[in-house]
Parts: C-alpha cells; structure tokens; sequence
C-alpha cells in the first residue's frame, strides 16, 4: 500500500475561524496521508476541528474559515490555489460528501432520485436514465426496503436511517475515489446505527473507495477505520493504525480516552424485602393528547441509595416518565408514592417540602441554568428558599456545596453561567439539585452533551455524592455504557412500555427480551471486530429498524 | 391531516376573523356619544327635526338590528347612505334614498382608483425589490449590501410624506417631469392615468421596496445557510444552479410571505400619499370622513382597507401552505 | 438625457466592467490586485454601475450646483463625520467595557446615538432654546426664512413666521419637545401594558393565554392607521371643543394599538424563555408567579425588548406624525413636526426661486425622518449584536 502516490496529501493545514474582528486556528499544522482505498478514521473531541479538517479534504471551507497555510493535494491537484472551476469539477465527481444530519441535507423540495442523478448528470459521468438504474441498484446494496420505488419519494417521508443511506448512496453516484463521511451516525438511535455501518463499510469495501470517517465514538471508528487519527483542539495528537492504537495508545490523551470506557462500579445489593422505597410507581399511563398514550401502564421501585437507569432510544417515553414523577404532566391513571406516601399527580398541589425532596438535573447545561444570574445566585436561591439561610450563612452554605461538586468557591461563586465550562456547568446544575438536601434525584441525560472525559468525571461525581448522601437516582439514558458505569438497576422502555426490568448485572447476560437482546448487541464494542462478529452471528437481516420490524410482527 | 382541509380551516379562520372584525367596527362607530342626527343638525336642532333624521337614517332602531341590516347590506356592495350626502340631499329636498346619497356609489370609483395605484406601485416595487434583495443575500457583507442596507433603513425610516415630498420637489418642482397633483377623473386615457399616478406610486414604491428587499435578503440568507445547499455545493454545481434549482423552490414561499405581507403594508401607507397628492382614492375619502364624522363613509372604508389587509395576509398563508412540499405530499 | 446619451452610458458601463478586471491586475498596489484577481464579471459590473453613479454624483454636486443636492451631500458628510468622531472618541475615553462597544460599533450606530442624544437634549431643554414661545404671534405674518430683510425675512425670525405670525424656528423646536415627548411617554405605556400581558400570557398559558392571543389577533387584523384614524374619529366626538383631551385619547388609542405588537413579541419571547430548563427548575421548586416573571423571564427578555422598544417607538412617532399631518394627531396650539409640515407644504412650489423657503416643510418632515433613522441605525446594532452573541 504505501509503495503507490497517496490519493489526498495534506501538509501543514492552517485553518482560521474569523467571527467579527477576532481570528481563532481552527486547524494547527495538521498533516495527512490517505492512499487509494483506505479508510482513515478522524477523531477527536468537539471542537478538536475534524469537521473543517475533513472539509478541508475537499477544498472547501466553510463562510467564516480560511486556509492561512500549508497545502492540500488531492491526485497530484493543488486544492488550494487552484482555481474555483477547477475545484467545483472535483466536487461530487471525484470527491463526495456524507453529511451528519441527512434530514436537513436533502432539499426538502425535490425527490431523493432527483438529487441522486444531479451530480452523474451535472458533471457528465452518467446519462440520466443510466444513473437513475444506477441509483436503484444502490438502494438495493444499502438494503433499502423498496429500492425501486423510495427514490422516488421526497426526504420527509423517509426515517433518519433510510435518508442516511440514501445521502451515501448519493455520494457514491459518481464512483469517487474519495467519500468524506463526517458524523454519519451520530444523529441515529443506536440500534439503526448499526445498519447504516454496516451498509456504509459494505459499500465502501465493494468500490474500493477511500474515506475519510470522522466521529467521536471510539467504538464506531474501530469498526470503520484502517488508520486512526486523533485530534485535539486543532492539533495532531497522534496517529497509528486502528488494531495498533486501540492495542497500545501511546500519548496520554490518547490513553486517557480509552480508560474512559472501563470506570464501572460495582452493583449495590438489592434492597431488603419489604423496604419501603422511595419512590413508587404502580400502573403510570400518560399522555399529551388524549387516546394517544406515551407511557403506557408502567411500574417501577427506586430504592434509597440506589440508581435506577431508564433505558430506551428516542421516542420510548422515558422522559415523559420522568415528567410524570416531578408532576408537570400529570398521569392519566396510575400512582406515584414518595416513601410510601402518594404523591398529588400535578405538582403545583404538592407541598414544598415534597418539592423539595425530589431535584433534577438536565441534559443540556446551557438552557438549565439562568443566563443572568451569578453562580452563587443559582445555588443560593434554593438554599434561602427551602432552608430560610440568608446573609453570611447561605453564603457559608453555598461555598460548601460549591466544595462538594469539586469547584473553588471563591473563583466560581461571583461568575457567570456563560463564563465557565460544559462540565463546570453541569457540575453547577448537581449544585442547585444538592442545594436543596433531597432524596431522590432525576438525572436526565446529564452526560449525553458532554465529551467523555469530562462525562466520566460526571459520573464519578455522582457515585461519590451518592455513598456519601444516600441518594436515590433515576438516570435517563440512551447510552450503555453509562448504564454499565453506575446502575443498580435497569429498566428497559420501547414505545412507552416496560420492556424489562431488573438488576444490572442480570440485565447484561443472558437470556433476555428480543428488544433488549438488540439494544444491547447493537452498541459499539472497541473491538475491530466486533462488526464482523456480530454480522457473522445475527446476519444482516437481524439487526436495526429490519429486526424491530420483525419483533412487532410477531 | 390533508392539505385541503388544512386550507379549508384556514379560509373559515379567515371569514371568522372578517365577521369579527365587522362587528368590532360596527360596535367602535356606536360608542360615539349623542345622537347623530343632532350632531348634524347643530344649533338648529328641532325634536321634530332630529326625530325624522333619525327614522331616515333608521337610527332608532335597536343596534343588533342595525348592525345585521348593515352586514347584509355589505356583502352585498351596499354600505348605506352618507351621512353628509343625507344632509346635502335634505337640504335641496331631494329624498334620501334614493341612489344619490349612497356609500356605495361614492366609494366604488375611488376604491377603483386605489387599486390602480397599488397594482402600479406593486408592479415596480416587486421586481426591484426582489432583484435587489437577492443581490444584496449573495453578496452579503460587500459593499453594495452596505450601502443597500443603509439607504433602505433610511428610506424605512422615513414617514411617507417626506419621502412624498422630496419626490415632488425633485421630480415635479425642480424638474418638472410628472405633475405634483393627482387629479384623475373619468374618461381619461389609460396613459394620461398613468402619469398622474406615477409620483404617488413612485413613493409607495421606494417606502414598500425597502421593506420587502430586506425581507427577502433575510429569507434568502437563512435559506443559504441550511445544510442542503452546503450539501448542493460540495456536489461541485455550478452558483447558477445552486440558486435556481436548490435555493429558489424553496425561497418561494418566504418570498410570497413578504410580497402579501407588503402588499398588506400598502393599505396603510396608501392613506397618506393620497391626502399628499389629492389622488382620489379610498385613503383620501376616508380621511375626508374621518373629519366630518361622516359614519357611513367611515364604516365602509375601514371595512374595504380591513378586508384588503385580512385577505393578502390569508393569501400569503394558504401560498406559504401550497408550496411546502411537507404539505403536499403527506408521509 | 437622450436616448443616445443612454445608450453611450450603458456601453461605457459595459466596456468598463470588461476591462476593469485585466487593468486592475497591471495596477501596482497589492490589495487592488488581489480584489481584481478574486473578482467575478458580476462584481466588475457592479463596480463599474458605482464608478459611474460617483461620477453623476460629481456632475450634479460641482458642474450643475443644484443647491438641494449639495445641501443634501454636505448633510450625510457632515452627519457622517460626526458619527466617526464621536465613535473615535469612545474609543478614547470611557471604561474598558465602552470603549471595546466602541471599538466594535459601526459608524451608523454611533451617529445614531448621537442624533437621539441630540433630540434629547433639544426636547428637554426647549423652552431655553427656543427663542420665543409656542403660541406667541407677531406682527409681521409669512416673514421668508433667511433673516435677509432684503429678501423678505426678518433677522428676528431666523427660519421665518408662519400666515398667523408665529416664530418658525421655535415652532419647530417646541414641535420635537411635543412629538417626541408624545410618542415616548405612548411607548413606554404601550409596553408597560404589551409586556406585563405578554409575559403573563407567556408564564400562565391555557386558556388566560388562548383568550388573550385571540383578541391581540383579532385587533392586529385591522391596519393599525386605518384602526387608529377610526378611533380618532370618536375620539373626536367625544373631546369635543377639548383640544387637550383629544391629545391625552390619542396618546391612549395608539398605546393600546401598539401594545398588541408589544404583547405578541414578549409572549413569543416568553415563551422562548418558559420552555427552558432553568425555568422548570424554578417551577418546580415552587417558585410563585412574581418570582418567575421577575428573575426568570425579565432579566434574560431585557435584550430583545430594548431592540423593540426602539423599533415600537419610531412606529408610534411615525403614526402620530401622520395622524397629525392628516389632521386629526395632536391638536394646536402646540407646535408638532406633522402638522407644520401640512401647513407649510405649499411653500414647495417656491423652491425655483427660494430655496430656502421650500426647505420649511422639508426640515419638518426631515426632522421626524432623522430621529427615526437614528434610532433605527442602533436599532439594527443592537439586534446585530444580540443576535451575534446567540450563536
């Protein structure tokens, strides 16, 4: 391989990003290598700039980016200082484009076989006829349902998967040498991921393409990627081959990405029987409009001291839940107890003292703190309103809570939600909860929008608080391995119903719910081989949106 | 739900709203004090007199009566005698019911000369300001978009009648190419129709255009901000195509949006070109009554200018609705 | 112009705008040469349209000396520098906060704060300025402006007296104190009504929010002139011979007409405000509804409503301009911009002979133009800059 010309040679790249009158270096002196049909794997926190890289790749940079040095070559084509023509011929026909979010990628106002022929016909590859049985024949490799007739829809009236695989078989119109395939996944529920995977690294293999796979799960690159790549905030941090890399890492960011994904605590005992637990509930039915129910009859314990994880891809009522228990949509039928006392189902009727028994935490950081108040503010509203503290002791109280989430005091108190980090905010949003001395917190997402390390740090924050508070936790996730890291116990949702519950540990061996079966083999492992093995034991009928088609027939 | 249905409801909102509307004017004119037969007479106000003003006019009768004699009336074109006209008829003893004194007879040709002049100012302001707004969303940030940008704020900003008179000082003062008064009568040319109205549209037009290129410079740049047209170009199309067959289907419906909405914004603005240039339109009518206190009159043309503004507004809707393809083609 | 001399031009424009790009490459100054290298036809053609525009702009200013043109280019210079020294000082003088605003402002924002500051002052301090009074008469009817007795005007009376004697330049000085006085004080209760209901409306929802929603729509399906004209009309009646009242019923009507824009906007952005985290949180804490709306929702609306009190101001100045100029807006004997421009637009017709004369109720009508455009300039900065700082 490394005897021929590398395909695209990229030296010393440097990106800026210009916002009003100030300049940032998106991308640092970055260099690449990538040869005929090899896939290289980008990855790299956000803001590590894989995304300009990538585009980069292409010659292309976004309004507000600008090449400030370095060169791009692609097939022995200068990108850089060639001229706008001679690009926008490469572009489509030799280079492709994979976007993140293949919703908004396709133009709402034309079928998807219309803009799959454009480029074919654009840059004189394919006749329109030639690239329209062309196209058909892709739907059907991609494993399509209907290949012959959803071309010829408009994008709303696909699923998230299917439009993904439509947006590669678009690229691949023109047989490029080059796909840029920049966050394919990352919008997709866990369980259609894996069949977009499969059918992007089938397709890619068959035409002998080379990619350029940028994400930031580990686990997806390993699958993708011959070569990996990692980026840090604009700068190379080092690059090997994918077995090599996940094998030995040798730069310590590098290494510390990697132990992310093996914090796990050990399970709890289950509670005694017959203990009373703190929160209960028998029999919830909601919804938003009437007769179409979003949670559907659902029952489940929370135990002091334990966590008990809600498990379910987008759609499958665990927030919802969530908002039954904290009151602001009151259940159709159904209970909820508080340490075995019913809780009043809307929340502006509960006391507060009940109110303040039970704290949430959020997913998104942002939106969940007051832009215009101070830190010291936030944390110190519920001390004064639920515990009467004013003047210097709620100051007093403030800094210890302050303490306790592992902030200084003196530096955070006085600043504002917009001048601190993603995590530092998160961090803030555990503060408010703990501010308020509760029993039982929802924690809703809360390391979803977070980058790994900085969510480990999260979710070993909580385990400490926890053991030291006695708190319970309902934790809402998408992600297994969250689950894994520190659940007592699981509770499996789909379509607003209970799928399966039980303790961890039991959750993952075997045997268990078709549904849950799939969930669970449907997450990335950060074995490259995980895929194949996976294929080779469920076959590619039996996995994704075709394995639950099959599981409702029955 | 079908795309039928959805228009359907929306066209029923829209009667709704009409009907509303009628009634609040209605209801707004009765909340005047005294009686008007009184307020007409003034000083030389005999019972007798007032009383037979008032069985005239029907004043007497009760409001809720009133009101459904003047929508039925209404709907169909006939929006009751004038009180000024009634008061002029008495005086020369003709009888007031009969056709000479009617709303309806003062309104229609002013209401046709109105007209005139929306679609006059409408046909010069809607391709300008569509060309110029594109350009500017292209070559956002340079310096025509500065300069555009600038100059439209002003012209914005500015009330119609200084924008009228500079006109006129220009363009009929200075260097007398147009005339300064409107006046158009029956049995004029459509050329010599057209001359008058050219000033009065010329300012409609600068005040209506400004609004309508930034409008459509902002849907044009949110529309080339979106990931498809990002995706378009990294297919290596031309900027042409990329405009025409990716931006353009899709702009259509924002652009038909700002068009009614501004057509909709002509309405107001049409009431003070008209008192500048003595063009006799509804504005200028309206005005008129408006300080006589002439209630008809007054009625009626709030009703047409209400009606006008509630029908663009429900065309821009059922437009924005037709040529969204989410609509049309439900999953 | 003929039709030949229009031809001429347009193949001039033409021949540049194909030429403009090969000549500009030769030119010897680097960044001409960049800008031509990077140049589309497109662009060369737009320059070409400028060079040309600059040049008839030149024609008209120093060859044909009309004397409104270059009172007009000596105006926008003029105002122009003023802006770019009054923004050179901020950057100067002031906190470390002001001056970076400085730094980032643009000309337009700045001369925009100057011009509001400016009609600030003139409208508090009217009765020093002024050098006579409101209603004061004087003998000498229709002096000419110009205070060249020569000429018809009178060196007392600097901008001249009107058909029943009153001093023009106080006139018009005590018009900005009424107009703009007017149009603030409806403002501020347009918004102290829109907003209060509008965040309620935003924080209660159900049925409070769906009743009020519907009647805001309900009044807004009406044009706002046509539906003030047809209020004024009643008002009229009911003020009678109170000229006074009918000022105090009209600053009413459009306070409330107004408020229904108020009132959709602090709802919209209410609402945008109900729906995040933070303000769950502090639901659910048990925070009661004076709480909410005073430390949730006001402080993170401020910005947006700034903007909007600026744009809601030059729509309510506008109104009461036309509502005056048309007759029924503020009532004499107070002086105000739009009726003086009513009653002096008959002098246009000198502007052949007296240019001055005819530029009466043009200072009138362009008074209202430039306190309108000055708040619409920082206006635009604030949104610009808001809107910058969200993304």
């Amino acid at each position: 391989m490394t005897n021929t010309k590398p395909l695209l040679k990229i030296r010393d790249l440097q990106v800026d990003g210009i916002s009003d009158e100030t300049r940032s270096r998106i991308i640092n002196k970055v260099s690449l290598d990538l040869y005929p049909g090899e896939v290289l794997g980008l990855i790299g926190e956000s803001g590590a700039g894989k995304s300009t890289l990538g585009l980069a790749g292409m010659g292309f940079t976004r309004d507000g980016c600008e090449i400030v040095g370095g060169s791009i070559e692609f097939d022995g084509i200068d990108l850089v200082n060639s001229t706008v023509e001679k690009r926008r011929q490469l572009l489509g026909s030799r280079i492709a484009y994979v976007a993140q979010s293949a919703a908004a990628s396709f133009n709402p106002s034309h079928k998807i076989i219309n803009q799959h022929t454009e480029a074919p016909v654009f840059h004189r590859k394919f006749s329109r006829i030639d690239a329209e049985t062309d196209a058909i024949n892709l739907y059907r490799r991609l494993r399509l349902p209907q290949p012959e007739m959803i071309g010829f829809r408009y994008p709303h009236q696909l699923s998230g998967g299917q439009l993904q695989r439509a947006m590669t078989a678009m690229a691949m119109s023109c047989r490029p040498d080059l796909i840029i395939f920049d966050e394919p996944t990352t919008a997709l529920d866990v369980t259609t991921q894996i069949e977009v995977l499969s059918a992007i690294r089938d397709i890619v293999e068959q035409f002998s393409t080379a990619a350029i796979y940028i994400t930031h799960d580990l686990a997806v690159v390993a699958q993708m990627a011959d070569r990996i790549k990692v980026l840090l905030r604009g700068d190379e941090v080092e690059e090997n081959t994918t077995r090599a890399m996940l094998k030995s890492p040798r730069e310590s960011y590098t290494k510390s990405l990697w132990a992310v994904r093996s914090f796990e605590r050990k399970q709890k005992p289950p509670a005694k029987t017959g203990a009373t637990p703190v929160i209960s509930l028998k029999n919830v039915t909601a919804a938003y409009a009437m007769n179409d129910p979003v949670v559907c009859d659902v029952s489940f314990d929370i135990h002091a001291g334990r966590t008990v994880a809600v498990v379910g891809e987008s759609g499958s009522g665990k927030s919802t839940t969530a908002r039954c228990i904290t009151g602001l949509l009151p259940p159709l039928t159904g209970s909820i107890s508080f340490d075995g006392t019913a809780l009043q189902p809307d929340y502006r009727q509960r006391s507060n003292e009940q109110l303040r028994q039970m704290q949430m935490i959020y997913q998104m950081a942002d939106t969940a703190l007051n832009p215009r108040k101070k830190i010291g503010e936030i944390i110190g509203r519920p001390v004064e309103f639920y515990l009467g503290l004013t003047g210097r002791e709620k100051r007093r109280r403030v800094e210890e809570l302050l303490a306790q989430i592992e902030l200084e005091p003196t530096e955070f108190v006085d600043r504002y939600p917009a001048e601190i980090s993603g995590g530092q905010k998160q961090r803030i949003g555990i503060a408010r909860a703990l501010a308020a001395e509760p029993k039982f917190i929802i924690c809703d997402e809360v390391t979803s929008a977070l980058d790994q390390l900085v969510a480990e740090g999260i979710l070993r924050l909580l385990t400490d608080l926890q053991d030291k508070m006695q708190l319970s936790f309902m934790l809402i996730t998408h992600d297994l391995s969250t689950v894994r890291a520190i659940a007592d116990e699981v509770v499996v949702m789909k379509d607003g119903l209970v799928v399966e519950s039980g303790p961890k540990n039991d959750m993952f061996k075997p045997p268990h719910h078709a549904y849950t079966d799939l969930l669970l083999s449907s997450v990335p492992n950060m074995d490259p081989d995980w895929l194949d093995n996976l294929l080779a034991s469920r076959g590619v009928d039996n996995i994704g949106d075709a394995a639950i088609e099959k599981m409702n027939e029955n | 739900m079908g795309i039928l249905s959805i228009i359907l409801k929306r066209l029923g909102l829209g009667v709704l709203t009409l009907f509303l509307v009628s009634i609040i004017i209605f209801m707004a004119v009765n909340m005047l004090p005294g009686d008007f037969a009184q307020a007409l007479l003034g000083q030389a106000a005999t019972p007798e007199a007032v009383a037979a003003i008032r069985a005239d006019l029907g004043l007497d009768r009760p409001i809720a009566s009133r009101y459904f004699d003047w929508l039925i009336g209404a709907a169909r074109g006939d929006f009751g005698t004038s009180f000024a006209q009634a008061n002029f008829s008495a005086y020369v003893g003709e009888n007031s019911s009969s056709n000479y004194g009617s709303v309806a007879t003062q309104l229609a040709p002013r209401f046709a000369n109105t007209v005139f002049l929306a679609s006059v100012t409408a046909v010069i302001a809607i391709p300008i300001s569509l060309i110029i707004g594109i350009l500017a969303a292209l070559y956002r940030y340079s310096v025509f978009d500065r300069v555009a940008n600038v100059s439209t704020l002003t012209s914005i900003s500015s009330p119609e009648f200084f924008v009228a008179y500079i006109l006129i000082l220009v363009l009929a003062v200075l260097n007398p190419l147009l005339p300064s008064l409107s006046n158009i009568f029956d049995g004029m040319s459509f050329g010599e129709r057209l001359e008058k109205t050219l000033l009065p549209a010329l300012t409609l037009t600068l005040v209506v255009t400004a609004h309508m290129m930034r409008m459509t410079r902002a849907a044009i740049i949110n529309l080339l901000a979106s990931p498809y047209i990002e995706m378009a170009r990294l297919k290596g199309l031309s900027p042409f195509r990329v405009i025409v067959v990716h931006a353009l289907p899709n702009a259509l419906a924002p652009i038909i949006n700002v068009v009614a909405l501004n057509l909709a914004y002509l309405i107001t603005g049409v009431v003070v070109v008209e008192v500048v240039f003595v063009y006799p339109g509804i504005g200028q009518l309206f005005v008129d009554s408006v300080k006589i206190r002439d209630i008809p009159v007054v009625q009626a043309c709030c009703m047409v200018f209400a009606s006008a503004y509630i029908l663009l507004n429900l065309l821009a809707d059922i437009m924005a609705i037709l040529s969204n393809p989410r609509l049309r083609m439900p999953k | 112009m003929t039709w030949t001399s229009g031809f001429i031009w347009m193949v001039s424009i033409i021949a540049m705008s194909l030429f403009l790009r090969p000549i500009g490459r030769r030119v010897p100054i680097a960044p001409i040469q960049h800008a031509c290298t990077g140049m589309s036809l497109g662009g060369a053609f737009g320059y070409s349209i400028a060079i040309a525009i600059i040049y008839l702009m030149c024609w008209l200013y120093f060859v044909k000396e009309l004397i409104f043109f270059q009172w007009f280019v000596q105006g926008v210079i003029g105002l122009g520098i003023a802006g770019y020294l009054f923004r050179l000082a901020g950057q100067h003088f002031g906190t470390d906060g002001s001056r970076k605003m400085f730094r980032q402002m643009p000309v337009t924002a700045a001369l925009g704060i100057i011009i509001i500051i400016g009609y600030a002052i003139m409208s508090i301090f009217a009765d020093w300025l002024a050098p006579y009074g409101q209603a004061e008469i004087f003998a000498k009817v229709n002096v000419l402006p110009g205070g060249n007795p020569d000429l018809g005007g009178d060196p007392a009376h600097l901008l001249g007296t009107d058909q029943i004697g009153r001093d023009l330049l106080s006139r018009l000085i005590y018009g900005g104190q009424n107009t703009v006085g007017i149009a603030f004080i409806t403002t501020c209760l347009a918004f102290l009504i829109g907003t209060f209901f509008g965040f309620l409306a935003a924080a209660l929802g159900g049925w409070f929010d769906q009743a009020l929603s519907r009647i805001v729509d309900m009044l807004m399906s009406i044009p706002q002139l046509i539906f003030a004209l047809l209020l004024m009309t009643i008002a009229s009646a009911w003020a009678g011979s109170e000229k006074w009242l009918l000022t105090i019923y009209m600053i009413l009507i459009i306070a409330v007409l107004d408020a229904t824009r108020v009132f959709r906007l602090s709802r919209a952005v209410g609402m945008n405000i109900v729906v995040m985290d933070f303000f769950e949180a502090a639901k659910l804490r048990g925070e009661k509804m004076p709480y909410l709306i005073f430390n949730e929702i006001l402080p993170n609306a401020f910005a947006p409503l700034l903007a909007e009190f600026g744009l809601r101001f030059c729509f309510v100045f506008l109104t009461i301009a036309s509502l005056s100029f048309l007759g029924v807006g503020i009532q004499p004997p107070l002086a105000d911009w739009g009726t003086m421009v009513k009653d002096l637009a008959q002098f246009i017709n000198f502007a052949v002979f007296s240019p001055l004369t005819a530029a009466l109720p043009l200072m009138a009508a362009s008074a209202i133009a430039l306190l309108t455009v000055a708040v619409n300039f920082v206006v635009d900065w604030v949104l610009h800059r808001t809107s910058g700082l969200r993304e």
